[in-house]
Parts: structure tokens; C-alpha cells; sequence
């Protein structure tokens, strides 16, 4: 099976392990993987601080390079969600503005083939146990756009289960919002502070060495609140100790 | 709405104060959480739950669709059982009404069951103006205005105070109103409860004039309907000689089937209970029984306009049952008072900017105060996409468009203060659709990496005074992936 991994523009420019990992964990899966170079963002931040004209040229541009591809993976359940939610919206707002079927039309095909990675595992691929060991003692953050937006469920669950040697503790008040919200952490950043460290505290008080998530974002934006809290927790995404094996092990 | 609220700061600002006040944030999450807790469960014993939201949805919709009709049958209904139904345009015309109905009485004081409609029009204070004293009788919003305070939350108005705080509003204000608190009240529930009751009970058995809202109107009766679960509004209703309830255009029903949905949904939701503990419902006026004049003054006040809009007007589904500001996480931290509406959380974040216009600063920084992580559509027991709302509304600041106001399609331009961030989303979309531009400004972020201050300039500080920033890796993945899959640079 041949797939497009989009990296989506926050993992490309700030974590790249993340893309290494997804690239690593899918070969070894037998998947055939491909980075289409020409990819660029989703236009999520665009489209959610109110920017949706701004939007249309990069959706249709998010088309242009994945459209040929059998399914696009990308490890954010917040750019799936965009994908697979808001596009259609975009299409059917342009229709409603008399501006015709071009965008919907140009969109559909790569709304149903966009997966978010946990998603693709357990869903296209059918595997939980993807022979990852990662030791440590873990927590895991559900993000709100995977959990409510596509309704993950407990897929990332059942994989991190699956992990060797990982032992999963749950983490209190996991599906409260950590407060990143995008563009939100910048335009009400007291509200978005006071929420990541309430976040933190419930992720210290359960022991773990580490905080998992399926979105570097809020990872991003929980690890920045960690950081300057001097709490002794780090922050990993999923497709990381996915990736980990006793060989090449997940620093 | 309510004048209380004029020149309120943005959203952030006014945020700010209550993030940093550990009693408020407390007194919230408290209160939140265990309401919160109490209505999952409430919920989850109705195994129909989906299709009674659904259903719920539906209705609304329907009505709101044929809002014209349905309003006409039901001034009929009303006018046909002995009622006077009035029609006030905004809040100015209502408060008019209203005054002058009370006037006509002779009185001048009223008891009032508690009501979102007369407070998102500033009915006390513009019957203040013209010599009528309105007295609060639900207990939250009692201690709300004995208090000289404004609400915080829609059903629980009072939720920002604690048992001390609520005796010492008690022992010092109840004085000056009518009957003072007993001597030694401690901060008992039990004995504030008391307090309040006693206070209240000469209010009841003097009143000739009582002022309600309504939970919802059916059309084909003209009945009105109010839930509570204290049974003051009972009293209110039934023994003034005067009744003048003003409600909301979107609150008709067709018909007394459709309530059998929403007296499930509205309890549960709210107060995670099965059902209110009363029920109240009175059609026009009956000889012998309950007020001898009854009247109807149906308010719009931007309800129509909201209405036009295609996105926005899911808002009027509303049945205020305020389950999306008790799972708001941004409600929990930033407090009532900060949306500077009557109607605070979520569904004030959508309501007040399209009543209002979002021409003021406060309201124009409502849609983004959210972080549309979703739990507010997920607990709408009438399924209002509250975050398609909020980014629909951040469209009309950010962009402008096309919008009803007074009944007229103007043409909005967008809010003032978003031009810098117009620009910047302009030059990052076109980067974004130009691979090589991205790839530049990857490879030039990666090199100078080493010289990336801690802290940020601008509106990065937003960021950088709470956390820290990633460290820019060496390199973007993009250079990593050339360099070991060889991949064609397809980068135009």
C-alpha cells in the first residue's frame, strides 16, 4: 500500500522526529510511504481566527498535491479534522455564497482519504500491537479536535496498550481542553496559560515520566507550560513511541 | 442589552482579573464540576438521549422557520384566552411597555421571577428610572442584586459567591429592602435559605404586580410555561392582581407535544434533574384564579436579524439550559463577568455578538473567546454548533461580510485592530502556497536557530510570558527527507 504522509507545517518546521518516526513506524509496517514535497499546511490557523477566504487557496492547494494519493496520514487529529470536517463546510459555504460547486468539487477527493495516524493503524491497517517498546511510565493527553472532532475513541489507547514494557496511567480530567486552541493561546493568553497549567498539574499528579499526545501542537503547547514550571515530565507524541523499538529505541 | 454592560473591555482583559483571583476560580470550578458530574449522569439514565436531542433540534428549527406563522396563531391564542399581547421591536420599546403597563396600575413595586429576557434588557434599572422598585425573588438572583453585583452564570446567577460572602450580602443588605436577616445568621445553607424565604414571604402576599419571563410559548393554546425549583415564581405568578411577562420571539412552540421533549432535556441539562420541581403554566386569565389582567409583551431585540443569518441563527435554538458553561473550560477560568452579557460560556459568546452587532470592543472579541475545543456542542441538548458559530462570528470581525441589522442587509466591514493580523495571515497563506517560499523560511529559521531569543517581541509575548518555545531543530523535515529518500524537489 502506497500512502502520502502529511506532515502537516508545524511538524515539518519544529519536529521533525515526529515525521522520521511516522516514516519509520509505517515501513515497518509495510506500508510504502511517500512525502509529497509540494505540501505545504491545511489552513486550519487560517480558517479558525476567522480568515476563511484566506483559506480556499491553500485547501485547494492541499488537494492539488494529495489528490492523486489511495489515503493521506498525517500524525495531527486536529489537521485530519480540518480536513475531513471543514473542508466540506468551505464547499458548501462557497456553494451557499453563489460561487458554484468549483471548490467542492475540487476538495472531495481528498476528504475521505485523510487519516489521522492512530486512526489509519487500527482502522485501514487493522493493528493495534505495532511491536513498539518504550519503557516508561505514560499519560495520555486526548486532544480535543481528536477526541470530539473525529472521534478517536480509544484507538490511541489500545495502541499505547500494546507497547512494551509502556505502562499507561491515566491521567485526570483527560478530556478537558489544555488550552492551546491555535491562534487562542495568543489572543486570550491568560486564559490559555491558566488552562495548560492546570493541565500540567493533573498530568504530574499521576507519576508519569511522560505525556503522550496525537498532536504536536498542544504537545507544543503543554511542553512550553512544563518547561517553564521546571515540572520533570516531558512531552512525546504518539507516532514517537510508536516508532520506538529495542533497537532503535524513542530517546 | 442591559446598559450595566456598556464600555466593558475585550474578553482577554477582562479575563485577566478573574484568572488571578483564586477564590473566584475556585468558587467556579467547584461549582462546574460538580454540576457538571450530576447532569453526565442525569443524562446518561435516558437511553433515548440522541433522539430526544435530535427531536429537540428539529422542533426549534421547524419553528424557526415558520416563526412568522407561528407567532401570529399564537397573539391569537393569547388574545382569544383574555390576554394583551405587545410587540416591542428592542429593549428601549420593551422597557417602555412594560413601565407604563405597571404605571397603569397604580403600583410601584413589582415581584419578578427570575428571567434572562428582562435582564438582557435592563427592565430593573429602566423601572428604577421611572420610581418602581423590582424585587428579585429567585434566591441567586436575590443575593445577585442585594449584592449590587451583576450575574454570572445563566441558571445559577450567583455562582461566583460563597456561603460567607452570600451572609455577609445578606446581614448587611436585606435591611434596606424590607425585612432584615435574623439576628446571628450564620453561613448555614439551611439558615441563608430561611433568611431568604422570610424576606421574601411579605414581598409574595404584597405584590399586586408580577413580572415574568417564560420558558417557552405554545402556539396553539398561547399558554406560557415557566420551570424553577423553588416555587417562588409559582407565587409570582399566581398571586399578583397584574401579570406582564416578556419573552424572547424565539421561545414559541407549536404545540403542548413539542414540551414533552424539552421538559426532559431542559432539567437534565441543567440542573441534572429527572424533572424541576415546578412546573408552571397559565393561559391568559380565568375568573377566580391567578392575575385578573395578563400581559404579553413579545421581544425581538435583534432576534430577527440573528435569524437572517444562515450559520448564526442555530444560536435561537437555545433553551438556556446553560450545560455549556459549566463544561466550558474557558467559562471555569475566565468567570461570568468577563463575557459582559447577561448571557456569559459559550452560548454568550455566539448570542451576544449577533443581538448586539459586534461593532463594540467586547463584543467583537466574544467569538474568540474559545479555544473550540468542542465540549460545548457535545452537551447541547438541542445540538447547536457552538464552535461553526464562533468561527462563522471571528469571519465577520476578522473579514467583514455581508449581515442583517434592524432588518436592513448592510455590508460589515471588519472590526477595528485587525489590520496588522490581516496582513500577517495574507503573507503566511501566500508563503503556504508556495512550497520553495516555505522551504526558505524553514532553512533560514533552522540556521539561525542559535541566536533565537527566550522571550518574544510583540505578540509573541503572549506566548513566551507563561512558556517556553520549542527549540527549532537543525533541520525541517522536508531537507531531511531530500537528503535520505532522495526525493524530487517538486517545490515550485
Amino acid at each position: 500500500m502506497r500512502v502520502a504522509l502529511f506532515l502537516t507545517c508545524v511538524n515539518d518546521t519544529l519536529y521533525p522526529d515526529t515525521g522520521r518516526a511516522v516514516v519509520k513506524l509505517l515501513t515497518r509496517l509495510g506500508v510504502d510511504v511517500d512525502f509529497p514535497m509540494a505540501q505545504t499546511c491545511c489552513g486550519q490557523a487560517h480558517y479558525n481566527t476567522g480568515y476563511r477566504h484566506e483559506t480556499e487557496p491553500l485547501a485547494r492547494h492541499f488537494s492539488d498535491v494529495f489528490g492523486g494519493y489511495e489515503a493521506i496520514v498525517t500524525p495531527s487529529g486536529s489537521c485530519a479534522a480540518m480536513v475531513r470536517e471543514l473542508y466540506p463546510r468551505m464547499g458548501e459555504r462557497a456553494r451557499a455564497e453563489g460561487r458554484g460547486d468549483s471548490l467542492a468539487r475540487t476538495l472531495a477527493p481528498v476528504v475521505p482519504k485523510t487519516y489521522e495516524l492512530t486512526e489509519f493503524l487500527v482502522d485501514v491497517l487493522g493493528v493495534t500491537d505495532v511491536g513498539a517498546w518504550f519503557p516508561h511510565k505514560v499519560t495520555y493527553h486526548p486532544t480535543c479536535h481528536g477526541l470530539r472532532g473525529l472521534g478517536l475513541g480509544d484507538r490511541p489507547r489500545r495502541l499505547l496498550e500494546a507497547v512494551k514494557g509502556l505502562e499507561l496511567v491515566e491521567l485526570p480530567g483527560a478530556e478537558e481542553c489544555c488550552g492551546f486552541g491555535g491562534t487562542f493561546a495568543l489572543k486570550n493568553a491568560d486564559v490559555s496559560a491558566a488552562m495548560g497549567a492546570d493541565k500540567v498539574r493533573a498530568a504530574e499528579s499521576t507519576g508519569a515520566q511522560v505525556l503522550c499526545a496525537a498532536d504536536n501542537s498542544c504537545l507544543m503547547h503543554i511542553g512550553g507550560t512544563m518547561s517553564r514550571l521546571r515540572t520533570a515530565m516531558r512531552p512525546v507524541h504518539i507516532a514517537e513511541i510508536l516508532a520506538s523499538t529495542e533497537e532503535e529505541p524513542a530517546v | 442589552m442591559s446598559g450595566t454592560f456598556v464600555g466593558m473591555p475585550a474578553f482577554p482583559e477582562a479575563a485577566r482579573e478573574a484568572v488571578g483571583n483564586a477564590t473566584l476560580r475556585g468558587n467556579l470550578r467547584h461549582a462546574t464540576h460538580t454540576i457538571r458530574a450530576k447532569r453526565a449522569r442525569a443524562v446518561a439514565e435516558l437511553s433515548d438521549w440522541a433522539e430526544l436531542r435530535e427531536a429537540g433540534r428539529r422542533i426549534k428549527d421547524h419553528t424557526l422557520r415558520h416563526l412568522d406563522r407561528y407567532l401570529e396563531q399564537l397573539e391569537e391564542s393569547v388574545t382569544a384566552a383574555g390576554g394583551t399581547v405587545h410587540w416591542a421591536a428592542d429593549a428601549e420599546e420593551a422597557n417602555r411597555i412594560v413601565t407604563d403597563l405597571v404605571r397603569a396600575t397604580g403600583e410601584s413595586e413589582v415581584v419578578k421571577v427570575k428571567s434572562m429576557a428582562t435582564q438582557e434588557i435592563g427592565l430593573n434599572e429602566a423601572l428604577e428610572a421611572a420610581g418602581i422598585r423590582a424585587y428579585e425573588t429567585d434566591l441567586a438572583e436575590l443575593i445577585v442584586q442585594l449584592g449590587k453585583d451583576r450575574p454570572s452564570h445563566i441558571l445559577v446567577p450567583a455562582i461566583h459567591r460563597n456561603r460567607g460572602e452570600i451572609r455577609d450580602i445578606f446581614t448587611e443588605e436585606m435591611g434596606t429592602w424590607g425585612r432584615p436577616a435574623p439576628e446571628g445568621l450564620t453561613d448555614t445553607p439551611a439558615e441563608l435559605a430561611e433568611a431568604a424565604r422570610l424576606h421574601l414571604r411579605e414581598k409574595f402576599l404584597r405584590a399586586k404586580v408580577g413580572i415574568s419571563g417564560a420558558n417557552f410559548m405554545v402556539a396553539e393554546t398561547g399558554t406560557l410555561v415557566v420551570v424553577e425549583s423553588e416555587g417562588n415564581g409559582r407565587m409570582c405568578l399566581t398571586l399578583p392582581e397584574t401579570l406582564i411577562s416578556v419573552v424572547g420571539i424565539e421561545k414559541v412552540v407549536p404545540s403542548w407535544r413539542d414540551l414533552e421533549v424539552f421538559l426532559q432535556t431542559l432539567p437534565r441539562s441543567s440542573t441534572a434533574e429527572r424533572m424541576n420541581p415546578y412546573t408552571s403554566m397559565w393561559t391568559g386569565t380565568t375568573d377566580g384564579d391567578g392575575p385578573s389582567t395578563f400581559h404579553l409583551v413579545l421581544l425581538d431585540n435583534g432576534r430577527t436579524d440573528t435569524l437572517a443569518d444562515t450559520v448564526g441563527r442555530q444560536a435561537l435554538r437555545c433553551i438556556r439550559c446553560s450545560a455549556c458553561l459549566n463544561v466550558c473550560p474557558v467559562y471555569e477560568r475566565a468567570g461570568g463577568h468577563a463575557y459582559g452579557s447577561v448571557y456569559p460560556g459559550p452560548i454568550g459568546a455566539i448570542l451576544s455578538p449577533q443581538l448586539r452587532g459586534t461593532a463594540s470592543e467586547i463584543d467583537a472579541s466574544l467569538p474568540y473567546a474559545s479555544s473550540l475545543c468542542g465540549a460545548c456542542y457535545e452537551v447541547c441538548p438541542v445540538a447547536i454548533d457552538i464552535p461553526e458559530v464562533l468561527v462563522h462570528l471571528r469571519e465577520r470581525v476578522a473579514e467583514g461580510g455581508p449581515a442583517v441589522r434592524q432588518g436592513n442587509r448592510v455590508l460589515l466591514k471588519p472590526a477595528k485592530g485587525h489590520a496588522a493580523e490581516r496582513a500577517a495571515v495574507r503573507a503566511a497563506r501566500w508563503a503556504l502556497a508556495h512550497p520553495a517560499a516555505l522551504r526558505t523560511g524553514q532553512r533560514l529559521a533552522s540556521r539561525t536557530r542559535r541566536l533565537h531569543p527566550r522571550t518574544l517581541p510583540g505578540p509573541g509575548r503572549a506566548w513566551t510570558g507563561t512558556r517556553d518555545l520549542p527549540p527549532v531543530p537543525a533541520e525541517p523535515f522536508r531537507d531531511w527527507w531530500q537528503r535520505t529518500h532522495g526525493g524530487k524537489d517538486t517545490s515550485k
